[in-house]
């Protein structure tokens, strides 16, 4: 018989310890990846990781610019955590914010001539509904029709994506744009307050940190929280709870949705100022490795939207001065990825090589 | 006979200890087991036999100490290596593929390759031999647990095991599976194989042992023949303290009728669920109303639909206190002080991954106000928490232990101490002692009959029929989703019992 392949043995008991260690143990082994790939295309990997990680960040610029990538990135994941926690896979957040930016910017382009400090709020509110609608299609047909979510989700993204390029290129097209596909610009009110003269960081952070804040009440001192957990866990107890479980799923998805649609929102009235086609470097993707690094937690999640933030950054810098094309930041993001899930697959599993005498 | 060395130490435990993070599971165990004879192993939920065992099966290793097996060091790391050392072990929990045949399952379950008619002679000679007939081309689903059991044997006998553990055998067997499975036992001891019977029922040790070890808080008690032990010694040595004697009390009982079922019928269309057929009884005040039958006949669907998680039925009513619930759902039910305990602990009576105070939220009852619009009342409900664990005697480290760390008879202690401590006036309860050892098993019965003495009805899903003698007033049998007329517990004929368990209205 050959039995040169392991046998994947469950461990009895798994280190809690070793669980939370696992997001660390998986930036540390991207890193050294990196280092071997960049070593490979002839760079010294010192140099490299410098060029990617470090040199980006070292002046007030480039730690504003972290932030202005990582708040997007940190209010997606932690929407997607209350979808995550009821093992319900939203992978559609990109469509989500799409519709965010849809419904909030056209606010904004309707009063593109008026201020007031109602205009604002009224686009936040907006962005909100448009993200939390996007987000309750697929709630819908999971509940109504069993559909799979995760397909579902994912298709409307190319949706919302095709509607906004409809948008800046048909009836919402800038009359003075030179047919360029975009919008007129948000008037001043429009727009979020910039937290700097001459930084792009803007008030979009606080709103996202309020967010988080109001995510972790949730999730840790609520009826609703416990109820995401319970479902989670185990759907026939949460049956025998009581839990209206079509409740939770729209719950889940409309609140996730809502807080895409606010991120989505607070880009194009925040660094952006209007809409056009590209207006988010899949953020809504990149925030499900963001919550799955933060471990669904609060608090992890924003240390994981700074790390993968930093993955954009880098990108950037090393297409700048390294000349290797942006989507080396994929590449990490990617490892980022999969050295999570396969510790994660360690800390609960073994591999064991059977030995034959 | 038996009196050399050889056959008195045919399996020698060598001052065995293993030690897990926040106990000792085996401390310092050191027995014998001779050739040829039935060896119980007795003792109460969490007194370390499993562990024991898993170490002789190779699942786990011992920290300290060794095991003598056949004269030799038994070095072994996984059941495989248990297997071809000549140790098979039948679990308490089968596991088989349910949508396959017996045939594929036991091929399946075949650590060498072997000819298929090799296997054919192979199980007609064991089938015959040992009183275990089989028939090989019906799905696993389509079989009693005692059929399923007989595969789980003739799955390891194939193997020609000289050593077999058989892990609490007869809790899920009908009385004359008990017996057809003795007989098996019978032809067993008799070849020179040897059999390790793990249990915590008395009967058996007495009727069908040679000797017996008594664990006990992860320490032997006792190791010694069973010819001069009565089933009150063995129960003294198992628990350390002497049980009271229950009896049926029926002068508390109101007759008021205050749970009605009224010719409920459920259709499922669905091979693996059994119809509900025009299911109707009564539960009166301060009665405890027992449901008994083989399993598989009703049991979990009835339960389903009395707790509220199955609200699609065909026909009939469910009326509690004058109103008709049979549209409420389970946390509706409990606002009119309905409690329930479902038979599964792990994964629907309780969360596993969640800790015992976090369990406490699942069931609320009007009286608890563990949130306060929709926010957690933290203090209230970890008071509860801690209460139940007092109340029930849980043993944990504390209330913020996962409910995946205790024992299956502390986490039932904890579940049924979680809804009676609401005092209910209706209390549905599955199997409230299946699996679980004596002593937790004497403290739940008590608290059953304590909770009806103060007014409230009690239905009570049972397949084991001592325990509805013992607690409950009136008994029914449900057979192929058919329920019997009830009968008067102290008037109960048992062989009447059996009859209706078996489908014979007179």
């Amino acid at each position: 018989m050959i039995n040169f392949l392991p046998s994947v043995v469950s461990r009895s008991q798994s280190s809690k310890l070793m669980s939370l260690f696992v997001p660390i143990i998986a930036v540390i082994l991207t890193l050294m990846t990196g280092s071997i790939i960049f070593s490979l295309m002839g760079f010294n990997p010192i140099f490299a990781l410098h060029t990617f990680f470090i040199s980006p960040i070292s002046s007030a610029y480039g730690i504003s610019e972290l932030l202005v990538k990582a708040t997007p990135l940190a209010l997606i994941a932690i929407g997607l955590a209350f979808c995550f926690k009821n093992n319900l896979y939203n992978i559609g957040a990109e469509g989500q914010l799409t519709m965010g930016a849809i419904f909030g910017g056209g606010v904004g382009i309707f009063f593109h001539d008026t201020n007031g400090f109602w205009l604002l709020p009224l686009m936040i509110i907006a962005g909100a509904i448009g993200g939390a609608l996007w987000g309750l299609i697929p709630a819908l047909l999971k509940t109504k029709f069993n559909t799979n979510e995760i397909l579902t989700s994912l298709m409307l993204v190319y949706v919302a994506l095709l509607i906004l390029d409809y948008l800046v290129v048909g009836p919402w097209k800038d009359p003075q744009g030179y047919s360029f596909p975009k919008t007129r610009s948000f008037s001043d009110s429009g727009r979020m307050p910039l937290l700097f003269s001459g930084l792009r960081i803007h008030f979009g952070l606080f709103i996202t940190l309020f967010l988080i804040f109001f995510s972790w009440f949730i999730f840790t001192k609520t009826i609703f929280g416990f109820q995401l957990k319970v479902s989670g866990f185990s759907p026939s107890a949460a049956r025998y709870a009581g839990f209206n479980q079509n409740r939770l799923v729209y719950l889940a998805f409309a609140i996730c949705g809502s807080f895409a649609g606010i991120a989505g929102l607070a880009e194009v009235s925040g660094p952006i100022g209007l809409l056009y086609r590209d207006i988010s470097p899949n953020y809504g993707f990149t925030a499900i490795i963001v919550a799955f690094l933060g471990r669904l937690h609060p608090i992890g999640i924003i240390f994981a939207s700074l790390v993968i933030a930093l993955t954009y950054l880098g990108a950037e810098d090393a297409q700048l001065f390294m000349q290797i094309p942006a989507a080396v930041g994929f590449v990490f993001q990617g490892l980022v990825l999969f050295y999570l899930l396969g510790a994660d697959f360690l800390v609960n599993y073994k591999l064991e090589f059977r030995k034959n005498k | 006979m038996l009196n050399n060395k050889y056959n008195n130490h045919f399996v020698e435990f060598k001052n065995i200890t293993k030690k897990f993070p926040r106990v000792i599971a085996n401390n310092n165990i050191s027995f014998n087991i001779k050739k040829g004879s039935v060896h119980a192993l007795l003792g109460e939920n969490g007194a370390g036999k499993s562990t024991l065992v898993k170490v002789l099966y190779g699942l786990l290793s011992a920290d300290i100490g060794y095991i003598n097996f056949n004269n030799e060091v038994l070095k072994i790391n996984s059941p495989s290596q248990a297997r071809k050392k000549g140790i098979g072990m039948v679990f308490q929990h089968f596991s088989l593929f349910e949508s396959l045949t017996v045939r594929d399952n036991l091929i399946l379950g075949i650590d060498d390759q072997i000819s298929y008619s090799n296997l054919q002679n192979k199980l007609q000679d064991i089938s015959s031999k040992y009183n275990l007939p089989l028939d090989l081309d019906a799905p696993i689903t389509s079989l009693s647990a005692g059929e399923k059991q007989r595969v789980e044997i003739v799955r390891i006998l194939l193997q020609d095991p000289q050593l077999l553990i058989m892990d609490e055998p007869t809790s899920v067997l009908t009385p004359k599976e008990v017996e057809n499975l003795f007989l098996t036992l019978n032809y067993l001891v008799k070849e020179g194989r040897t059999i390790l019977y793990i249990t915590h029922k008395l009967e058996e040790v007495i009727k069908i042992c040679n000797d017996v070890t008594i664990m006990r808080n992860g320490k032997v008690i006792d190791s010694c023949t069973t010819k001069d032990q009565t089933a009150k010694s063995l129960a003294t040595k198992m628990l350390g303290q002497k049980l009271e004697d229950l009896k049926t009390d029926y002068s508390h009982i109101k007759n008021i009728e205050n749970f009605i079922v009224n010719n409920i019928s459920c259709s499922f269309n669905d091979p693996f669920l059994t119809d509900l057929k025009n299911i109707s009884f009564q539960v009166r005040e301060g009665e405890i109303y027992g449901i008994a039958g083989v399993a598989g006949n009703g049991q979990s669907e009835l339960m389903d639909i009395l707790t509220g998680e199955n609200t699609l039925i065909d026909e009939g009513e469910i009326i509690f206190n004058k109103k008709n619930i049979k549209l409420f759902n389970p946390q509706q039910r409990r606002n009119l002080s309905i409690a329930f305990v479902p038979e599964n602990r792990l994964g629907h009576s309780a969360v596993p991954e969640l800790s015992l105070t976090e369990n406490i939220l699942l069931s609320q009852f009007p009286n608890n106000q563990f949130s306060i619009n929709g926010i957690l009342n933290e203090k209230a409900i970890d008071k509860y928490a801690n209460k139940v664990i007092k109340n029930f005697n849980v043993v944990t480290p504390g209330s913020d232990a996962l409910a995946s760390s205790l024992s299956g008879g502390n986490l039932q202690k904890f579940v049924i101490g979680r809804e009676i401590s609401s005092i209910p006036k209706l209390l549905i309860i599955s199997h409230p002692t299946w699996g679980i050892d004596a002593g937790a098993e004497h403290s739940i019965r008590e608290a059953l009959i304590k909770l009806s003495k103060n007014g409230t009805s009690i239905i009570v899903i049972s397949q084991d029929l001592d325990e509805l003698i013992e607690i409950t007033h009136r008994i029914s049998v449900i057979f192929e989703g058919k329920l019997s007329e009830p009968l008067q517990t102290d008037k109960v004929d048992i062989s009447r019992l059996g009859l209706l368990m078996g489908g014979k209205n007179d």
